[in-house]
């Protein structure tokens, strides 16, 4: 550290010597310090890296990283470094200054320069200072982020120096933030420690609790007594944190009690002595039992062959004798004190964040569902036809976006084209299937559910054949791409955002169809009485037909929206009509606020699973759907039931 | 009661003697005891086909005469499949477990035995512990047992469930679909101890009878699914002959109307729904051995929905209409599947089966539905002229 202080004052003394050497040149400068480059020590290498430093040379830094890594080589002849990769039994020369790569064949005609471990650290360090004040702003940015994957002590002093010369304040930013976090792990003086420690603790970045944890790191200990100066973390019972088995198996670790025989010592003692078919005058043929083997074993021990079990009692005592603890490996109470309170406050905060951005997972989780199940609202909810195709017009949405994609390169534009393609597209498919065959079966609903069934493996083999099985990319916009974030732990990308907007004007859009227009107003009626409906002038053949267009042109717009961040496949319907259905169910048939509470609920419960067991999203959709068919046994008609006549039956 | 049943249902006997002749026919041409003019993997077909016919037999019973369109049924298969692969399993592995301990200097213990044997079965999860759920698997008679009392108890549990808060219709179908969804998730999970999407494969191999050629075991699973498929379909025929069968037709039509009249409409429902459970099971057990491999995308939702096309197509409400729709749907899934049929060639354009065939049979079914809702069954209801014949 001393030493590379003194580099760094050298540097600057050269510096304000010499403001200007352009003329200079790598080589030039290497060649004025030859014997210091080619037989480096840790008393010359700091003139050189002065010399470096003064000279104001482009390349320096990678230099620096090809003496370090001995890649530089001199030629005998004349002296000259390169730097220089063997191959195939020669080597590849690249000239210092100009970059040119020539090749020599004979390997003796060239020495290479091998620093040692003391020299290569001042060189690194050095290399980080040379980085840390680099013209170029994002490499500044990148040594930074390197500091920051892996920090170490002798970082601390160039990350230091630097700061003064940066003017970037964006860098300036990052380089105070990082030289917190450095003084936080490495300052000598305690007192700045702590000062820097309980700065940290309004951080919650990935950064600052690896920061955190790092000085908080404990190792497992066991000694007769705790010795003097340990900075105990946690002193341990056995019996209570972890069982006497492990209790005993640390102290044989630590080597303060004697080994236990395990089965497979057991084993191998009587394989050992097998003669004639037999052990300690047991027949190997009856040693098929644990107990067997524990006997003859026994046996050997009374010859004072091999080492007795250690007993339980024996054991236990020797358990008793011993103290379990957890130590710091930082020595300084203080420290790990203050470290501890930064740790419980960023908990807290993490806590609270961490829920905030469950619920965000949760509110696009379930505007998903509500974009795929509104649509089923309508056609199943109202009109009580059950369409098992739903999915398959989601996936004709998505699809119709990826065409248009081909179509149109600017994905802003493809987009807005889309939309109501897709609306379009699955408009006249639901049009079609309703003239055709919904029609016929109005008043066999279990049919409907079969017939659709076909429609649906028809379709979704018809895009298989024309789309082919592999998915299909629908790219968003570039202002749909990124992710908003609030900070480390709460962020939610552009996407789903998009995507509960679209679920809110939808929700908005269909409840003005179907209370404020004439067309809502000719829905209901119909749905409530068509009988009545038609004597008084609505035609139902018609109101079904646009009802059912209506459904299946929401689902081609939900489509596009999930195409855009999952991939659009043949089979990506069949992922959502189940949970369409549970969503229209559980929420209550009939009733679009219901569909919303549905698509709630589904949403809610199934990331509220996910929580617990984060790494199976299987088991929260399994237990999802559990939970949904016991909810039906008290709630049968869903959360909003619709009272009175309208519920028909 | 026997003669008057027989009586009444002549189709039971034809059915029976149909059967019987293409067992003995199908044995005389396999390769084990016949002339060997038929290969076993059609043998196996076949025989699997006469499994699938059993359980679509159940699902007939089930909806085209009680009305419950249960979307669960292929799972209850699936369950079967499962109970007696895990003992087929598990034995085979001790098979090859004790046979490459048996080489160890000491003889193995218990213990060594079972710790090898989870190592081999599990070893694909990851993992190499025995879960709770296999705690039977060593027992061939328990896993029968299982085969029979899993479905029956999930059925029992489930449709107690539904039934009981009055779940009906197109409701119920979207519950046992649910419940299907639900159960296929679960199983495809690794640490549900099934081995998650690996399945239980090499089930092909019978545990003691490795001596015996697979043509040999083959004819052998043929005969028992036909012996199966025979004692279910007069199971059910007897079934839905009696009163029960009244009921459950009147329950189908009008079950608020039976309910008045005071009969426990969830008691018959929830009994027929176990009863076909079971014996959907039963079939499965009887399936997977020939199939060899069984996983979860078995049970996937959309193979209840089959079933459910099958009976459909055959016609709902008679128990022969069932059994023609599965044979004849599924042997033509198989062939047209399979790459053996010819394509057609348009000049402009080559139809190839294999891409068109789902195609043909979505659009088959929506034309079945819409024109012929009695399915194939119905036909003969033109030639045979059956006043008592089936359903609406």
């Amino acid at each position: 550290m001393r030493a590379l202080l003194f580099a760094l004052a050298f540097l600057a003394s050269v510096a304000a010597v010499t403001p200007s050497a352009n003329a200079q040149t790598l080589q030039s400068v290497l060649q004025d310090n030859a014997e210091a480059v080619a037989k480096p020590a840790r008393r010359t290498v700091e003139a050189v890296l002065a010399a470096l430093s003064a000279a104001q040379l482009e390349g320096v830094p990678e230099f620096l990283e090809s003496w370090r890594d001995r890649n530089l080589w001199q030629r005998n002849a004349d002296g000259l470094f390169f730097v220089a990769a063997e191959a195939d039994g020669g080597l590849v020369l690249t000239d210092l200054d100009t970059g040119a790569e020539s090749r020599a064949e004979n390997t003796r005609d060239f020495s290479q320069i091998r620093p040692n471990a003391g020299v290569r650290r001042v060189i690194d360090a050095a290399l980080v200072q040379f980085l840390l004040s680099d013209p170029d702003l994002n490499r500044r940015l990148a040594a930074l982020d390197a500091i920051s994957r892996d920090p170490a002590e002798d970082q601390l002093e160039p990350l230091r120096a630097s700061i003064d010369g940066e003017g970037n304040s964006t860098v300036l930013a990052r380089k105070q933030q990082l030289e917190r976090q450095l003084t936080a792990l490495y300052d000598a003086d305690p007192a700045a420690r702590i000062t820097a420690i309980e700065a940290l603790s309004g951080d919650l970045s990935v950064e600052v609790r690896g920061i955190l944890s790092r000085i908080l790191s404990a190792r497992d200990a066991v000694a007769a007594a705790i010795p003097e100066g340990v900075n105990v973390a946690a002193t341990l019972t056995p019996g209570e944190d972890f069982d006497m088995a492990t209790a005993y198996a640390r102290l044989v670790d630590a080597d303060l009690a004697p080994a236990t025989v395990q089965p497979a010592d057991v084993n191998a003692a009587l394989i050992a002595r097998i003669a004639e078919g037999s052990v300690a005058g047991v027949p190997v043929a009856t040693l098929n039992t644990e107990a067997a083997r524990v006997a003859a074993y026994r046996t050997l021990v009374a010859a004072g062959e091999v080492p007795p079990f250690i007993t339980p009692d024996e054991r236990e005592a020797a358990i008793a004798a011993h103290v379990f603890y957890q130590a710091y490996n930082e020595p300084n109470a203080e420290v790990t004190a203050a470290a501890e309170d930064a740790q419980a406050a960023i908990a807290t905060r993490l806590a609270a964040g961490q829920a905030a951005d469950l619920t965000l997972d949760a509110l696009s989780l379930a505007s998903i569902y509500f974009l795929a199940a509104v649509g089923l609202a309508i056609t199943f909810g109202v009109m009580g036809v059950i369409n098992m195709a739903h999915g398959e017009f989601i996936m004709m949405g998505a699809y119709t976006g990826y065409v248009v994609q081909l179509f149109v390169p600017d994905y802003t534009l493809s987009i807005l084209i889309a939309l109501p393609l897709a609306f379009a597209v699955t408009f006249g498919a639901g049009v079609a299937m309703e003239r055709l065959v919904i029609r016929w079966l109005y008043h066999r609903p279990l049919e409907t559910l079969l017939a659709t069934f076909g429609i649906s493996i028809a379709l979704q083999q018809l895009a298989k054949n024309i789309f082919g099985t592999q998915a299909r990319p629908l790219t968003s916009p570039d202002w749909l791409a990124g992710a908003w974030v609030i900070n480390d732990v709460v962020q939610i990308s552009y996407i789903r955002i998009a995507i509960f907007f679209l679920a809110l004007i939808f929700l908005g859009l269909i409840l003005f169809i179907l209370k404020r227009t004439r067309l809502g107003l000719e829905v209901r009626a119909v749905t409530q009485n068509p009988g009545m409906a038609a004597s008084m002038g609505i035609n139902p053949d018609r109101i079904n037909m646009l009802t059912f267009g209506l459904g299946s042109g929401i689902a081609g717009i939900a489509g596009v929206a999930i195409g855009l961040y999952a991939k659009v496949t043949s089979e990506m319907g069949s992922d959502y009509i189940v949970q369409s259905f549970m969503t229209v169910v559980v929420g209550g048939v009939g009733n679009v606020w219901g569909t919303l509470a549905g698509a709630t609920m589904i949403g809610f419960t199934q990331k509220g699973i996910e929580w617990f067991n984060p790494s199976n999203t299987l088991a929260a959709q399994t237990f999802m759907i559990l939970f949904v068919i016991l909810f039906i046994q008290f709630r049968p008609k869903g959360i909003v039931a619709l009272r009175g006549r309208a519920a028909g039956d | 009661m026997e003669r008057s049943f027989v009586a009444r249902n002549p189709s039971v006997l034809w059915f029976l003697l149909a059967l019987s002749i293409f067992t003995i026919v199908v044995t005389i041409l396999s390769e084990a005891l016949g002339l060997g003019l038929m290969s076993t993997s059609f043998l196996k077909t076949l025989g699997k086909t006469l499994c699938l016919c059993l359980v679509a037999v159940a699902m007939d019973v089930v909806w085209g005469y009680c009305g419950i369109l249960s979307l669960g049924h292929f799972a209850f298969f699936g369950i079967g499949g499962y109970a007696v692969g895990m003992w087929l399993m598990y034995a085979r592995t001790e098979g090859i477990v004790l046979t490459s301990l048996a080489s160890a200097p000491l003889p193995p213990t218990p213990e060594e035995v079972t710790s090898a044997i989870g190592t081999q079965i599990f070893g694909v999860v990851g993992s190499s512990e025995f879960p709770a759920i296999w705690a039977f698997s060593d027992s061939l008679i328990l896993q029968l047992l299982a085969v029979v009392l899993v479905p029956g108890l999930l059925a029992l549990v489930f449709g107690w469930l539904a039934f009981r808060s009055r779940v009906t219709g197109v409701y119920l179908s979207i519950l046992t679909q649910a419940m299907t969804l639900a159960l296929s998730l679960y199983f495809f999970q690794n640490d549900t101890g099934l081995r998650g999407n690996n399945g239980l494969s090499g089930l092909q191999n019978i545990p003691g009878l490795e001596s015996v050629s697979q043509a040999t075991i083959s004819l052998w699973f043929f005969w028992a699914s036909a012996l199966a498929l025979g004692l279910g379909y007069v199971l059910f025929a007897w079934l839905v002959s009696g009163k029960l069968g009244s009921v459950i037709r009147a329950i189908r039509d009008n079950e608020a109307r039976v309910r008045f009249l005071g009969y426990h409409v969830e008691g018959y429902k929830l009994f027929v729904f176990t009863v076909t459970a079971m014996v959907a099971g039963i079939a499965g057990a009887l399936y997977y051995p020939q199939a060899g491999i069984i996983n979860p995308a078995e049970i996937a939702p959309v193979a209840s929905i089959y079933l459910a096309v099958w009976v459909a197509i055959g016609g709902r409400g008679r128990l022969y209409g069932a059994i023609i729709g599965a044979a004849l749907v599924s042997l033509m899934s198989s062939w047209f599947t399979g790459g053996s049929a010819p394509d057609i060639n348009l000049g402009i354009y080559v139809v190839k089966w294999t891409d068109w065939w789902l195609v043909l049979l979505g659009l088959t079914f929506v034309a079945v539905t819409l024109f012929f809702p009695k399915g194939i069954g119905g036909l003969f209801d033109r030639l045979v002229r059956n006043p008592d014949g089936g359903a609406r």
